[in-house]
């Protein structure tokens, strides 16, 4: 019998394997950033230990950072204690840095892949649950706890089960105005939060065959989202063409080699998977969430649910807790919902074609009044492309704010943040109660959505403009 | 790490499902760079906004296991949700279904994360509810909990409970195959990706 891409994936990773004790997996590049890593290294100290391959071992700034006066130190003396405590940590142990300031600064999730860093055939883990993004070049890519990170450093190893296989097949064109960022947040809604655990993910199928590789990485970045382990896309020709070139993909005769080993990664026609999933991308609509979990999410042209209407007591209780919180009433339109913050950015949605979506739909428009949008690329890379490219001028003649690059809004971490009751149109992964800033209301939306919302103030898309 | 073998407590009855690590420790005290001290965090938005949430009555003070409903621990992947529970006082967690970086965290640290069905679950809540003070046994050697005549038996992996029985650091354990781990890097790839080693 054949093997599923993640099997062929995990299977060449295997450092030592017997009976009744987890595999040990070896991990190709070790991601590090501020938030997770301190305990880490402080753990290494203690045990006398070093790290075992710094030139496997990549570190950034990015979740506490600010995304403006970057010049200046980081005012918050807790997060400024983050960021040196990794500078310190990354000079001691000998691991390269992208501090805030370095042109190659940025959120992990977007510097891997910029890099050609993040390749087919890899494993990637990073004390991030969004690590899944990686695994849309076809790399068994996966978050990890601080211990785990620990474990890392030390051991360039980490020993686990392997997780069960799902294919998620979405075929199809997708209509005008949906997004990859809709597909996922389709695929949540109908799976749940809970509906993928255990298991690593590969969505297959014509419409991710279609889809750029920042379209893939939104998709893949959010299968944590409904509880896979990892979530994934085999390499082919549009991966193969987006990594030609890239600083540290690999050139001349070993470029042939790589891409002649990356083609033999898809999973074999006669591989099963565990369980699978299908979508029929012909169907989908804009999406948002309303609610307090990734799950709890509508098509735009939708209303807000009635918690009396789920089957299930649980998520029917969830519902109402997520409507309180949210301060919404079923049946309100979703389009009649006003924003007072946009927030366009993030690992999901922080990429150049994100930031090119939202210019083309804000263009010669405005901001509406009442509304604060924030635009922050998810690189300094992005940021600079974005300004060859004249998208700045288009952001700020909107009205728009124009950032340096960082996790900023999506999480409350760094000065980016709502106000109790305010309520944003956000292009990032999470919704939970107080994610943005305590007691602040997210709505997960596309770019597209984002800028249309930004524009009329209220939940919508370019359509309707 | 300590031992976990067998441990009698008073059990904290958290009625609610889709407990999110955001709500477990909120993202503010990520910002810490020690691992201990982060009790005060714990569940610190609902212990600020409700008087009456749980960790605020008086009569689960004492209490060493959680309770939840299902899906415990999903959202981010921050650790400092197991250090939270752990430097309050909890040994173990129980819940129908838990995010799963929340259950490897859990696991890695030493507090016990045990699966029971739901009916189960609501069962042991009425009864926690009813008497705060039944005492209820986790008890790893025989994989039960037990409280008030109830036997129900969870399941754990051979290899996690004997880790967890004996109190061993995985790293430790790791770096005895240090010779496995070189063999496997001398057959790895020409082209993988590597960094420089230093700041740029």
């Amino acid at each position: 019998m054949g093997k599923t891409l993640a099997e062929k994936l995990w299977d060449s990773h295997v450092v030592r394997s017997a009976e009744g004790v987890p595999d040990l997996l070896y991990i190709d590049m070790h991601l590090v950033h501020e938030v997770t890593s301190p305990q880490a290294f402080e753990g290494l100290r203690l045990a006398g230990r070093t790290v075992r391959r710094p030139d496997l071992t990549l570190a950034t700034e990015d979740h506490n950072v600010p995304t403006e006066r970057i010049e200046l130190p980081i005012a918050d003396p807790v997060s400024r204690t983050q960021v040196e405590t990794l500078r310190k940590n990354c000079a001691e142990f000998g691991v390269r840095l992208y501090p805030m300031g370095n042109l190659e600064q940025g959120i992990v999730h977007v510097i891997g892949p910029q890099l050609g860093i993040t390749q087919p055939g890899m494993t990637i883990v990073c004390g991030d649950s969004h690590t899944s993004t990686h695994g849309a070049f076809g790399a068994l890519a996966f978050g990890i706890g601080t211990s785990q990170v620990e474990h890392v450093l030390a051991s360039q190893t980490l020993p686990m089960d392997p997780p069960k296989t799902m294919a998620v097949t979405v075929d199809g064109d997708l209509p005008e105005g949906v997004t990859p960022k809709d597909v996922i947040l389709a695929v949540i809604a109908k799976t749940g939060t809970g509906g993928g655990q255990g298991y690593m993910v590969e969505y297959r199928g014509t419409t991710f065959e279609q889809m750029s590789m920042e379209g893939r990485m939104t998709v893949c970045n959010m299968s944590i989202e409904w509880g896979a382990r990892a979530g994934m896309v085999a390499p082919d020709e549009t991966t193969f063409a987006y990594l030609k070139g890239r600083p540290h993909a690999p050139s001349g005769p070993e470029w042939d080699q790589a891409v002649a080993y990356w083609r033999s990664l898809r999973t074999d026609d006669d591989a099963v998977f565990d369980a699978e999933v299908s979508l029929d991308a012909t169907t989908l609509t804009p999406f948002v969430t309303w609610g307090t979990n990734p799950g709890q999410g509508a098509p735009l042209s939708g209303s807000v649910p009635d918690p009396a209407a789920f089957d299930d007591e649980s998520d029917r209780v969830a519902a109402e807790n997520a409507l309180a919180y949210m301060g919404l009433s079923a049946g309100t339109r979703l389009r009649d919902i006003e924003v007072d913050t946009v927030f366009v950015g993030s690992c999901t949605n922080g990429r150049i074609e994100d930031l090119r979506a939202v210019a083309g739909v804000i263009k010669g428009r405005r901001v509406a009044d009442g509304v604060r949008m924030l635009v922050v690329p998810g690189s300094m890379r992005v940021r600079a492309q974005a300004e060859a490219e004249g998208l700045d001028a288009i952001f700020a003649a909107a009205g728009a704010e124009w950032r340096s690059a960082g996790c900023s809004m999506c999480l409350g971490m760094n000065p980016d943040q709502l106000a109790p009751g305010e309520r944003s149109a956000s292009t990032s992964n999470r919704n939970f109660e107080g994610r943005q800033g305590k007691g602040g209301r997210t709505h997960l939306v596309s770019p597209l959505v984002a800028a249309a919302t930004a524009v009329t103030g209220h939940l919508a898309s370019p359509a309707d403009l | 790490m300590d031992k976990f073998t067998v441990h009698t407590g008073q059990a904290m009855p958290l009625r609610r499902s889709n407990v999110d690590t955001d709500q477990i420790i909120p993202a503010v005290y990520l910002k810490r760079v020690s691992r201990t001290g982060f009790e005060d965090g714990l569940f610190a938005a609902w212990r600020a906004n409700e008087p009456d949430f749980v960790l605020n009555q008086d009569r689960f003070a004492r209490a060493t296991i959680l309770v939840a409903g299902p899906d415990f621990g999903i959202g981010s992947s921050r650790e400092h949700a197991v250090w939270a529970l752990l430097d309050y006082g909890f040994k173990a967690v129980i819940s129908p279904r838990f995010g799963d970086i929340f259950r490897g965290n859990a696991l890695k640290a030493g507090l016990l994360a045990v699966v029971l069905d739901e009916k189960i679950v609501q069962r042991l809540w009425d009864d926690i509810g009813d008497d705060p003070t039944t005492p209820v046994t986790v008890d790893l050697v025989e994989r039960q909990v037990r409280w008030h005549g109830e036997v129900h038996a969870f399941e754990l992996d051979d290899y996690t409970r004997w880790r967890l029985l004996e109190g061993l650091d995985d790293i430790g354990l790791t770096l005895q195959h240090s010779d496995d781990i070189a063999a496997y890097e001398a057959e790895r790839k020409p082209w993988l990706p590597a960094t420089a080693n230093s700041l740029t």
